[in-house]
């Protein structure tokens, strides 16, 4: 092959820091995580498998359009192995080709959400252990988040103050699909220990429920499985304001990641009308919906809005807040966002400092 | 535009593809069916390499219901996004006002190649052989 080593024009991001909110580590095979195991919960993996809460004991019921959960078919490390697995290639095709100086690690996890709870429990933290060993310890520049079988509300809170003292672990992670809406008191105990270790709570978008994706039943075709995660995420933000979760956690920050977010405006506008003439049933709220949203809610930018007129982007973060949106690659899917790409040079470097790296400073304390 | 030899015509099988750099530029060369076409590599989207796409037919439907699959092997599909090319033109199949560049591509005889056709990669021509070529 006659092609020089690729390199990224990183003239157009000149000398910005780059923080990247979502890239995804992945189990080269489920041995990967033996080693942090013990004999009874890796036998019964072995024996009895793991049963998600959707019908299907294997894959996914709206497969993603590219192979291997949906990767980029340019990132398949030459090592063998599926995409996100080899640290190695992760450095040389994203790490090292964009100048990223920190990536926050969001591992979609085998066992999130198990039907076995405590098999999900044992998952999580032998997940957490990986992203120690094989990760972190190998490339300071990932940065691991705290996996926890969130619908046990117990395990999860063992899980992140086991996990806490570490300072990498840079916020506690859980998937977006949830048994209950997110703002129910079950979950409270989970943004208790978040909150008393002054960690943020990350939420990727996926997992499965046990309910249907879409909130009119099951569709038919995975884009709309791709554009349902904004009325997931409506639902889930509403349950956590109207819920008082943060009247009750007055610092807790939540970071919605890979949900989009010009959908966050109409939910606040909606929500403000609403509550003007329900108040009475919410007493415990003391302020307007959108002011908890605003205050509490952070997003990561992919998959970025690509709107016709660039204008409304910016008429859109305007009313988020430039300090509320992290940049976010995605890497390895397919869908992921390219850094020089994503944040266009015409905002202007104060406010691209801020998406690229200076919010995500602030809210995971790098 | 000068004509580059990027390869011996045996070496690019029909189903196969080849990254040259010309240049500045980076173009892949397909062999779909005997056929050669250039693009660029670089998907007019977000920049992802077309080289590492995958090749595919055009469906296109009249109403729900009905598919028509048609042209296998004359679009390629980035490998990110999934935004899907047109290998005769480079034209964007979901956004027609889009085009990835593409270059005209030739079989030269290595008796009538001119000494001063440049090769995008250094190896030595036979007067026996056929030759892929670029015009770029």
């Amino acid at each position: 092959m006659n092609i020089a080593a690729p390199r990224a024009h990183l003239a157009q991001r000149g000398k910005l820091e780059l923080i990247d909110c979502d890239i995804h580590p992945r189990l080269r095979a489920i041995d990967d995580l033996k080693p942090y195991m013990s004999q009874r919960w890796w036998d019964y993996l072995q024996t009895y498998g793991s049963r998600k809460r959707h019908g299907f004991a294997k894959g996914h019921p709206y497969p993603k359009s590219q192979p291997s959960d949906g990767a980029r078919r340019d990132a398949w490390p030459p090592s063998g192995g599926p995409p996100g697995s080899d640290l190695g290639f992760m450095q040389q095709q994203h790490l090292d080709f964009y100048g990223v100086d920190v990536g926050v690690m969001n591992p979609l996890w085998v066992g999130s959400s198990d039907q076995n709870q405590d098999l999900s429990t044992a998952l999580a933290s032998a997940h957490n252990d990986w992203q120690i060993d094989l990760w972190a310890d190998k490339d300071a520049r990932l940065r691991p988040s705290i996996v926890v079988p969130y619908e046990d509300a117990a395990a999860s809170v063992a899980e992140i103050h086991k996990r806490a003292a570490d300072k990498r672990f840079c916020q506690v992670f859980l998937l977006s699909r949830t048994a209950e809406a997110l703002g129910r008191k079950r979950y409270w105990p989970i943004y208790e220990a978040a909150v008393e270790h002054g960690l943020p709570v990350g939420i990727h978008v996926f997992g499965y429920s046990g309910w249907p994706i879409s909130n009119t039943g099951w569709p038919s075709f995975y884009i709309e499985e791709m554009a349902e995660h904004a009325t997931a995420c409506s639902a889930m933000i509403t349950s956590m304001i109207m819920e008082g979760l943060f009247e009750q956690f007055p610092t807790l920050k939540i970071v919605v990641i890979e949900a989009g977010f010009a959908w966050l405006p109409s939910l606040g506008w909606r929500l403000d009308r609403a509550f003007d003439r329900m108040r009475d049933e919410f007493p415990h709220l003391k302020r307007k919906p959108s002011e908890y949203l605003r205050e509490h809610i952070y997003i990561t930018t992919q998959p970025i809005e690509e709107t016709e007129k660039p204008e409304h982007l910016t008429d859109i973060i305007d009313w988020i807040g430039w300090d509320r949106v992290m940049f976010a690659s995605d890497y390895a899917h397919w869908d992921f966002d390219d850094p020089l790409f994503a944040v266009p040079p015409q905002w202007g470097d104060e406010k691209r400092a801020k998406i690229y790296s200076r919010n995500a400073r602030s809210v995971f304390r790098f | 535009m000068a004509k580059h030899v990027v390869a011996p015509v045996g070496e690019l099988p029909p189903g196969s593809r080849k990254l040259v750099e010309i240049g500045a530029r980076r173009i892949v060369v397909f062999n779909t069916g005997g056929e050669f076409f250039a693009l660029s590599d670089r998907c007019p989207h977000e920049g992802g390499s077309l080289f590492h796409g995958k090749v595919m037919g055009l469906v296109e439907s009249s109403e729900p219901g009905e598919y028509r699959y048609t042209r296998a092997g004359e679009m390629v599909k980035c490998p990110w996004h999934g935004w899907e090319f047109d290998l005769r033109t480079g034209r964007s199949q979901c956004d027609p006002r889009l085009r990835v560049r593409s270059y005209a591509t030739g079989v030269v005889h290595g008796c009538d190649l001119a000494k001063d056709v440049p090769a995008a990669e250094t190896f030595p021509v036979r007067v026996e052989d056929d030759y892929v070529v670029v015009e770029a």
